[in-house]
């Protein structure tokens, strides 16, 4: 029978069905940072019971770290506290563990690709919705909460019912100056914040064929935004040929017999979703947000629809755009904005900062703007220095920040002020996410670029050349 | 009143029965709204299990000086004491953390009524003891404008029938709830009970993986 690679990878991880119930869904790599994994560990400690594969779980500092100075002691003294907490959890019980500083440091989602923990195929969840990141990788992998968290760590399973398939076709050519966060905010804009909800997507299409390795994990990143448990892309020799000789990749006999199943890993010729949706992407511009979700996006140069003119409620609308200060009908180029962030585990990766970096390089930092420039691990660092790319940012005025979470969700010191206008190349324009108070256009890192040497939103367009 | 038993002190982690609930109700006419407004990721820095409810919907309910909004519903005296919030489309959408069903639950609610949830946030709920109640858009408008009317009005949750009544009128409308998890509910038991008990199961299977 034709069945879908959804079907494939989570078919193959049931070790139990209950009947008028979910799965009992076996998890092949887990990830824990520091806000959703205490909590699971006391449980542990209440319940007097163990964490039955160790080494199947992996640690990293990220979401309450600071972004400067990690050297020294972290100031405040609750996010410390977390922070040791994890640490002190992964000794205890054997779990290795990245905290601030190490090496191989950075946003879960990050470094999960980086060290070769994420393979094509596997199942794959983490106390962070954007888990779904991972599925660029062929993997199934979903955000999960703290009660799933202590689940996996004592049983290796979590309680699942099985999502429906939708898949989502894009093809075509992609416009000039549009990237794969764009790509991901136009579908996201179509299906609206909910419109995938109870669904696992899988990504198709040439669109998703020809893009990079990163590309696809800031498309897939995004499928939770859509209210999807997360989004998935069949693997190729381009995925392949990213995981192979990294750290946790298997070695030798084993690589060659995981490449055996991996090559599996396909949507058969007439396999069939629930749901099926097509975009040209002859129709996709250079995106942003001007609302409260991330279904509020739109082509840079459009303006604000009529409350008449969207889906949904009216008054849910205006409260939107009132938090936001903005008013039907208005165009967003040219509106002044006061920060800009690059970083986070949606755009944080090298081709993000390549991105930003030509369309600084040989402008300035606009006066008006503070912009964060957060990479999301130290190989991302490393690999910023190796190209020059450090180079440009200093020259234009922009300083280089050490890695995690950052401005994403504010928990550290890097929190936009109440009432502020950013440009961030983050997943979430919520209300206060970014700091009581802050409003948020999400874009892609080119639209930040040029927002951030002009000091208004602008179309990236006019200044690539 | 409700008729929910009193918490189990011997099991920490579990959370009270739950069979039927008759209450009144918050209403939250908003759409769409996500767990950073249920708890905002500035309150989530507890490693321990206590205390979410102070900080529940914060920058809805209190200004940035700390005081109390006095028109936001679940600041209004009309609903106090409620065990029960009627939410807008799409009620817990973004962020995983389950600190938002904590605070949910610690604010001293057992359901939450919806005409959608996303379903990071329902899983959470059902794992923490919150009974998510999915209605129909026309049902849950039906809640809106009776609890507008009359904000005395109660609302029945009836979980073995899987039922969800509005007193006043009688009108009511079934709900859906997996066996199993209506089991755990009803019992007051988690999903790690049921996981400790087939280890050896997934001993066996863990064999089988690749990697
Ligand atoms: S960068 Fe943002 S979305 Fe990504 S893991 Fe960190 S907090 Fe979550």
């Amino acid at each position: 029978m034709a069945t879908t690679l959804f079907d494939k990878v989570w078919d193959s991880h049931v070790v139990r069905k209950i009947e008028d119930g979910p799965d009992v869904f076996y998890i092949d790599r887990h990830f824990i940072h520091e806000v959703t994994s205490p909590v699971a560990f006391v449980g542990l400690k209440q319940r007097g019971i163990g964490v039955m594969y160790p080494e199947r779980t992996f640690a990293t500092a990220d979401h309450n770290t600071p972004t400067w100075n990690q050297h020294l002691p972290v100031a405040d003294p609750l996010s410390a506290n977390q922070l040791e907490a994890l640490a002190n959890n992964a000794a205890k019980y054997g779990i290795s563990h990245w905290g601030l500083g190490h090496r191989n440091n950075g946003i879960v989602h990050i470094v999960g690709p980086e060290n070769g923990i994420t393979l094509p195929g596997s199942t794959i969840v983490c106390g962070d919705s954007h888990t779904s990141t991972h599925g660029a990788f062929g993997a199934i992998a979903f955000g999960i909460g703290t009660s799933e968290v202590e689940m996996v760590l004592s049983s290796q399973c979590i309680m699942q019912p099985k999502p429906k398939k939708m898949r989502i076709n894009v093809n075509g050519k992609l416009g000039f100056g549009v990237t794969p966060k764009d790509v991901a905010l136009y579908i996201i804009s179509k299906q609206t914040t909910s419109g995938a909800t109870g669904y696992f997507v899988e990504y198709a299409g040439n669109v998703f064929e020809e893009m990079t390795m990163e590309g696809r994990m800031t498309v897939c990143n995004l499928s939770i935004e859509m209210g999807a448990r997360g989004g998935m892309i069949a693997p190729d020799e381009k995925t392949f040929e990213y995981i192979q000789g990294r750290k946790h990749t298997p070695k030798g006999a084993d690589w060659d017999k995981a490449m055996e199943y991996w090559k599996t890993l396909k949507t058969d010729e007439g396999a069939e979703f629930d749901v099926e949706f097509n975009y040209d992407a002859a129709d996709i511009e250079p995106m942003i947000t001007y609302g409260t979700n991330p279904g509020m996006g739109m082509g840079v140069t459009k303006s604000i629809p009529k409350a008449e003119e969207v889906e949904g409620g009216v008054e849910t609308y205006k409260k939107s755009l009132g938090y936001m200060k903005f008013n039907e009908g208005e165009d967003m180029i040219g509106k002044p904005v006061d920060y800009v962030f690059l970083g986070s585990c949606t755009n944080g990766r090298i081709e993000d900062f390549r991105a930003f970096c030509s369309i600084i390089e040989g402008r300035k930092k606009a006066e008006n703007i503070t912009a964060w420039l957060v990479p999301g691990s130290h190989k991302v660092v490393d690999q910023i220095k190796e190209e020059g790319l450090d180079k440009i940012i200093e020259d234009a005025g922009f300083v280089l920040r050490e890695p995690g979470c950052s401005a994403c969700l504010a928990m550290n010191d890097d929190k936009i002020p109440a009432g502020k206008l950013a440009v961030s190349t983050s997943n979430r324009n919520f209300e206060g996410r970014q700091g009581p108070g802050s409003r948020t256009l999400l874009a892609s890192p080119l639209v930040a670029a040029a927002t951030a040497v002009e000091g208004v939103v602008t179309d990236p367009r006019t200044l690539l050349v | 009143m409700s008729n929910i038993l009193k918490f189990n002190i011997d099991n920490i982690m579990a959370y009270d029965k739950f069979e039927v609930l008759t209450s009144t109700a918050y209403p939250l006419p908003i759409e769409n709204v996500d767990t950073d407004q249920i708890i905002p990721a500035r309150f989530l820095k507890a490693t321990e299990r206590k205390d979410f409810d102070i900080n529940f919907f914060r920058d809805w309910r209190f200004d940035s000086e700390g005081n109390p909004i006095a028109d936001f519903p679940l600041n209004d005296p009309k609903y106090a004491g409620s065990k029960i919030l009627v939410g807008g489309r799409n009620f817990g959408s973004g962020s995983s953390r389950e600190h938002a069903a904590w605070s949910v639950y610690d604010f001293g609610l057992r359901c939450v009524i919806s005409s959608a949830f996303a379903d990071i946030f329902k899983n959470n709920c059902l794992n923490v003891g919150v009974l998510p109640v999915q209605v129909s858009a026309e049902f849950a408008d039906k809640l809106f404008k009776a609890i507008e009317a009359d904000p005395k009005t109660e609302i029945k949750v009836d979980l073995p029938n899987q039922t969800v009544t509005l007193v006043s009128t009688g009108e009511s409308e079934t709900f859906d709830i997996n066996g199993y998890k209506k089991g755990n509910m009803l019992n007051g038991f988690d999903d790690i009970d049921y996981l400790q008990n087939i280890k050896e199961e997934i001993v066996e299977f863990t064999e089988t993986r690749p990697f």
